[in-house]
């Protein structure tokens, strides 16, 4: 099955509305497209619309949050992200308010919309913020789990969610550990590939060939080093994957770990590659971007 | 309480204001002394903030958007009695007393400021929540005339409007000055009112520094039900410190020992 994981948030979190009284939930004139929607539905008079204001959303969002409410604040990941970016860290970060801030329309999948909407560096200038969390599920089943535990979390967090439909990685039954990059395939040759988002089916595709191990890092920030810097330790050779600029993403946080380390094994990053994105359709944009298991291959075949 | 005790406790405040900025040698003398009547009415008179429910969150709030007058917001909880830390830790390291005020740092701050323009959409939320829990509680908002050119200020009123917020109260401290002068020579964000009426606001002038005004101004907005009220008050910047009122060079500078001598002469009590 393939779904996109703005609408398991939407799901998710009309479940989650009904059962906690304490949730509010935010967005900014772009409620059928973030799927806030669906918690509209169920629960008006706890959605809140801003209007197309995104820095007042995040305001609201920090004094809601103040007086004791769990907030879902969102919008596209562009305008969440970059336009609101200085509410976010002094009226939500710096006073560490619960405050989730869901983003949809993040990365180069946006397709059509193109560069203006295409955001490349959300989790750059997320993860740079103190006191903010960074998660980044891959399929709808992670995308479900992560919102789950961001509501139980106290404090700010950011997840990182896509517009067009990604392919199922894990099931129904999975039991998530978002403490933990998940060792989605032991791999027995020297390669090792490190994925985040839709870039996770990606790796999968171009590990069978490689007989890569491929690790699903959904939690940008904590970083699982543990988990990380053994299995870098144990591999030849490695790769991220990110749907995202290999500057401040991914790529940045492992290559981070390891050089706190004496681990010599190189890294090298697959991704967006310090540029804007431009209009396409969602798979063509990937395409021309290099963010495929074809490329993945092209990259570690050398 | 009468007017001349709020004065006593005005002028106790402004002499704590301009010695925590004297003492740090860094801080804003100006603003705060400006605002400091309004601040004095707020929690002596109208909100309900106590010592038994300052830790709580079931009370009145005061957002003071214009963070950097939190000499003023430091100087009124310490008068009320409200908060027991060394006013003359101000801004010194290891101090719950930051240049501009932390919530999680001191019970009576009920948000982290400073950033400019942020308060009142924070207020707007606050003022949602309070709707939501259905309690009576009110949320007051401070915010300079110079902050109002920040574009979020009306974002976040067309939203306090729109949510018929009538448990909000924006107080525009019209001092008429900001860091590089005269606002109308910097940018112009003048007339506050009628952009605030424009806006479907209950709108009120006041005498900022007249407590029978200030009075007059917070009664009527508590009693205005379906819209936000926004007072806009007139005030002097660096008021009662001869040398600072009306001169924006004193927005952000400390006194030298012998200016600090003067201020204090001109805030000496008078029976």
């Amino acid at each position: 099955m393939a779904q996109e994981t703005r609408n398991a948030y939407g799901e998710k979190i009309a479940e989650l509305i009904q059962k906690d009284e304490n949730i509010v939930v935010l967005d900014a004139d772009l409620t059928k497209s973030t799927k806030t929607i669906e918690a509209k539905k169920v629960c008006p008079e706890r959605h809140f619309n801003a209007g197309i204001a995104e820095c007042n959303m995040m305001g609201m969002a920090a004094g809601l949050a103040a007086s004791g409410k769990t907030v879902f604040a969102s919008s596209f990941a562009v305008f969440a992200t970059g336009r609101a970016f200085e509410i976010i860290r002094n009226s939500i970060c710096y006073p560490k308010l619960n405050v989730k801030v869901c983003a949809t329309h993040a990365g180069l999948a946006v397709g059509e919309d193109g560069a203006s909407h295409q955001s490349v560096e959300d989790v750059a200038i997320m993860r740079v913020l103190p006191n903010m969390k960074v998660f980044v599920p891959c399929d709808q089943y992670e995308t479900k789990a992560v919102i789950e535990y961001v509501a139980k979390l106290n404090g700010p967090c950011y997840v990182r969610l896509g517009r067009g439909k990604v392919e199922d990685v894990y099931n129904e039954d999975t039991v998530f550990d978002l403490t933990k990059a998940d060792v989605l395939r032991k791999g027995n040759g020297d390669v090792v590939l490190f994925a985040m988002g839709l870039m996770v089916q990606e790796a999968l595709k171009a590990a069978e060939e490689l007989d890569a191990t491929v690790i699903n890092v959904s939690s940008i920030k904590p970083l699982d080093e543990e988990t990380i810097l053994k299995e870098l330790k144990a591999h030849k050779r490695a790769y991220t994957c990110e749907e995202h600029s290999i500057i401040g993403g991914l790529y940045s946080a492992i290559a981070e770990a390891k050089a706190k380390t004496d681990i010599t094994v190189p890294i090298t990053p697959i991704g967006v590659n310090d540029t804007f994105g431009e209009s396409g359709k969602m798979k063509d944009v990937l395409k021309k971007y290099g963010l495929t298991a074809e490329h993945i291959l092209e990259v570690v075949k050398g | 309480m009468d007017n001349n005790e709020l004065k006593k406790h005005a002028l106790n405040i402004r002499r704590n204001i301009v010695t925590m900025v004297y003492n740090a040698q860094s801080g804003h003398p100006g603003g705060s002394l400006g605002c400091a009547d309004i601040l004095t009415y707020l929690y002596f008179e109208e909100m309900n903030i106590t010592k038994d429910n300052v830790a709580g969150k079931n009370r009145d709030k005061f957002v003071l958007s214009k963070g950097h007058c939190s000499p003023a917001l430091y100087a009124v909880l310490h008068e009320a009695g409200l908060m027991d830390e060394d006013l003359n830790s101000f801004r010194q390291i290891d101090s719950k007393l930051q240049g501009h005020p932390n919530m999680n740092y001191v019970d009576g701050v009920d948000m982290s400021t400073g950033s400019l323009g942020q308060g009142i959409s924070c207020g707007v939320g606050m003022a949602i929540a309070n709707k939501l829990d259905k309690n009576d509680n009110r949320v007051y908002v401070l915010c300079g005339d110079g902050e109002s050119e920040e574009g979020i200020v009306w974002e976040a009123l067309m939203a306090a409007c729109h949510y018929k917020l009538d448990n909000l109260c924006v107080i525009f401290d019209l001092n008429h000055l900001q860091i590089d002068g005269d606002v109308e020579d910097v940018v112009g964000p003048l007339p506050l009112f009628d952009k605030a009426k424009a806006f479907n606001a209950n709108t009120i002038e006041c005498d900022g520094h007249d407590f029978d005004s200030i009075r007059k101004a917070f009664a009527t907005a508590r009693q205005t039900k379906g819209v936000p009220t926004v007072i806009v008050a007139n005030t002097t910047k660096g008021k009662g410190v001869s040398f600072m009122e009306n001169n924006y060079a004193w927005h952000g500078a400390a006194p030298k020992e012998e200016e600090y001598k003067i201020a204090m002469e001109d805030l000496k009590e008078v029976d």
